[in-house]
């Protein structure tokens, strides 16, 4: 630092660009959003494995749920819950599911502190191709950290005596997390650009989080239900994720036609559901997008 | 040449809060710019609608003649931000933000690792680029963000308050390597309430307060304008109430004396402000030994931006800043910058 004045190499540092359009190239648009996404996910990644108690805690909680749960039940009548069905084996598909909502429920909160400590003011003077990039970085962090978690509750359950569906089953799986931690990721990201501050975002996911949990078939099947409740469940898209999950965990032989879950009003296919879950993606999508281009303009 | 940045008729508010009235200046290529104001003036409102953060209400906003409203993007690659608050990922090293940053503002690897090893070595960050941000000290911290800012070679530095929270040493660092940034070209736009910051680095200034432009020139000028030198004379280390009164009369009499103040915080010394140029120290000098009176210290100088801006609003910079402070509610104003 000191001199600075007069090496030239330090000049030619701190010079402005003369020719900015040769430096920065604006042509290959799809080639810079890669970049940038690509780097907001590092950073994420970096995060992760330097603080990496939420992903622990992330791991573990689930595992308990599954033991927990699994005790609270145990002694239920044989059959209680379908044909020579064991709590654990009904359990699992239901805290896969809930495992992957909760993570993609939170995935607002990193976004809203980098709000709060004026990191996103580094990310919005810069000139990405898009903000959208944002977005995308926060949604494949949260689909890994899905995927990571259901590994492991699929493992603990074939443990805990529940099976494992076949490689189909395994993708099918995959993919019905994807879809379900997709839309959740995106609600929340939205609710992190639209709300005042974490304390609200908190707040929203403290009432949404295990009302929703309950509100599903995660925990007892619909027909244990109060009939308005059965409703809601028919409604709350972790429903039309747990079923399908749980009829691979069930039957073997599975096809896209197989009806996986009897709402009161419909019977729905395998098919159907995906159908649903695309749905909902697209509708949360479409739902963020005022907020995202308001912040995003 | 276009000029580097043109800001005209500028308007914000958040909420039922103006924060900038009415705000015009312009910014020459290759100079250091400041804007001068007490806390809640509008500086930072001012620097956030410039940097694409806010979006004025109206008014124009030109980086080297395009416009920064209508095109975001050109102006967020043409200009550096070093906000207030630096904002640092703790868990990330020194080494991985500027990565980051480097990605962000599209430049190619290969030149990218250059210049983030340049940057690293000319603001002397080499024993920490690899250490976790968190660790850092607030003039490391600082540093940091100025190689950030710098990483894609704008043409525009923007720093806001670059200096608050900074100990003395960090401070030396930050004027020196603001001015070096001066001497290689780049232009460079700073806000402050201090004025002795404004009156070592600025070129240019613009004093803002409550939302509005009050003065605008370079400081030789904004001086030169109000008149006048200033003479502080100290009769004794400590002077009696009595003293300084008799000396107040007696040089109240001379040609070229305009006006004397008795300064009772410090220790009853006199400020005069006199005619430029009136060889006024001998005389006054003169008349204080024939009246008996010793002398502990006399001493002559120009006007600072301080009698700039009290001329201008009839208060001090100090007492505005006081004003200012008991009156704001910071946390509210931070809510109201987040939306």
């Amino acid at each position: 630092m000191t001199q600075l004045t007069t090496s030239s190499k330090i000049k030619s540092t701190l010079a402005p660009n003369s020719n900015k359009d040769t430096q920065i190239d604006n042509s290959n648009s799809l080639g810079n959003f890669i970049q940038e996404t690509l780097a907001l996910t590092k950073r994420l990644f970096i995060q992760l494995q330097r603080r990496p108690s939420t992903l622990m805690a992330g791991v573990i909680q689930p595992f308990m749920w599954l033991i927990l749960f699994g005790a609270l039940f145990s002694k239920a009548p044989q059959g209680l819950f379908g044909n020579d069905l064991s709590y654990a084996k009904f359990l699992a598909p239901g805290i896969i599911v809930f495992t992957a909502f909760s993570g993609a429920l939170n995935a607002g909160l990193p976004v809203m502190f980098d709000r709060e400590f004026g990191f996103l003011n580094r990310l919005l003077v810069a000139p990405l191709t898009s903000r959208y990039s944002i977005v995308a970085a926060s949604t494949i962090y949260i689909i890994t950290l899905a995927f990571i978690q259901t590994a492991v509750i699929v493992g603990a359950s074939a443990f805990l005596d529940a099976g494992l569906p076949g490689i189909a089953g395994l993708s099918a799986i995959a993919l019905i997390v994807l879809l379900i931690v997709l839309g959740v990721t995106a609600l929340s990201l939205g609710l992190a650009f639209a709300l005042p501050g974490h304390i609200e975002l908190i707040a929203v996911i403290f009432v949404t989080n295990l009302p929703l949990l309950f509100a599903s078939t995660a925990l007892a099947p619909l027909d244990f239900m109060a009939g308005w409740l059965q409703v809601i469940a028919s409604l709350n898209p972790l429903t039309y994720a747990i079923e399908p999950i749980r009829y691979l965990y069930l039957h073997g032989d599975w096809t896209v036609g197989s009806i996986v879950m009897n709402t009161p009003w419909a019977e729905v296919s395998f098919g159907g559901v995906i159908l649903v879950l695309l749905a909902f993606d697209a509708l949360v999508l479409f739902t963020i997008q005022p907020l995202l281009r308001r912040r995003f303009a | 040449m276009a000029a580097a940045v043109v800001i005209k008729n500028l308007k914000k508010s958040y909420g039922d809060v103006l924060a900038v009235k009415d705000i015009s200046f312009t910014v020459k290529p290759g100079e250091i710019f400041g804007l001068l104001g007490p806390n809640g003036a509008g500086k930072t409102t001012t620097i956030r609608c410039l940097c694409t953060l806010a979006k004025p209400d109206d008014g124009k906003i030109e980086v080297g003649g395009i416009s920064a409203i209508d095109n975001p993007k050109v102006a967020r690659q043409r200009l550096g931000y070093v906000a207030q608050e630096v904002a640092i990922d703790k868990v990330l090293t020194g080494k991985e933000l500027l990565q980051l940053q480097a990605a962000l503002y599209h430049i190619p690897k290969a030149a990218a690792k250059q210049r983030i090893e340049q940057l690293i070595e000319v603001l002397g960050l080499q024993d920490y680029a690899n250490k976790q941000a968190g660790t850092y000290s607030g003039g490391i911290r600082k540093r940091l963000d100025l190689a950030a800012g710098l990483l894609h070679q704008p043409e525009v530095l923007v720093l806001d308050e670059p200096t608050v929270g900074l100990d003395i040493e960090s401070r030396r660092i930050v004027w020196d390597f603001l001015r070096a940034l001066k001497a290689a070209g780049t232009t460079v736009l700073i806000t402050s309430h201090y004025l002795e910051e404004i009156d070592a680095l600025a070129d240019s200034l613009a004093i803002i307060d409550r939302g509005v432009v009050i003065a605008e020139g370079t400081p030789s000028q904004l001086k030169d304008k109000i008149g006048g030198d200033r003479v502080t004379l100290r009769i004794r280390e400590f002077t009696s109430t009595d003293e300084a009164e008799k000396a107040q009369h007696l040089l109240s009499s001379l040609p070229f004396v305009e006006e004397i103040i008795i300064n009772k915080a410090q220790n009853n010394s006199l400020n005069l402000i006199v005619q430029t140029g009136s060889n006024c120290l001998s005389k006054i000098e003169h008349s204080l030994i024939e009246a008996g009176l010793p002398i502990f210290s006399l001493a002559q100088s120009r006007p600072s931006l301080d009698d700039v801006y009290l001329a201008a609003t009839g208060k001090t910079l100090l007492d505005a800043e006081l004003a200012a402070a008991s009156t704001r509610d910071l946390k509210k104003e931070k809510k109201q910058q987040m939306k």
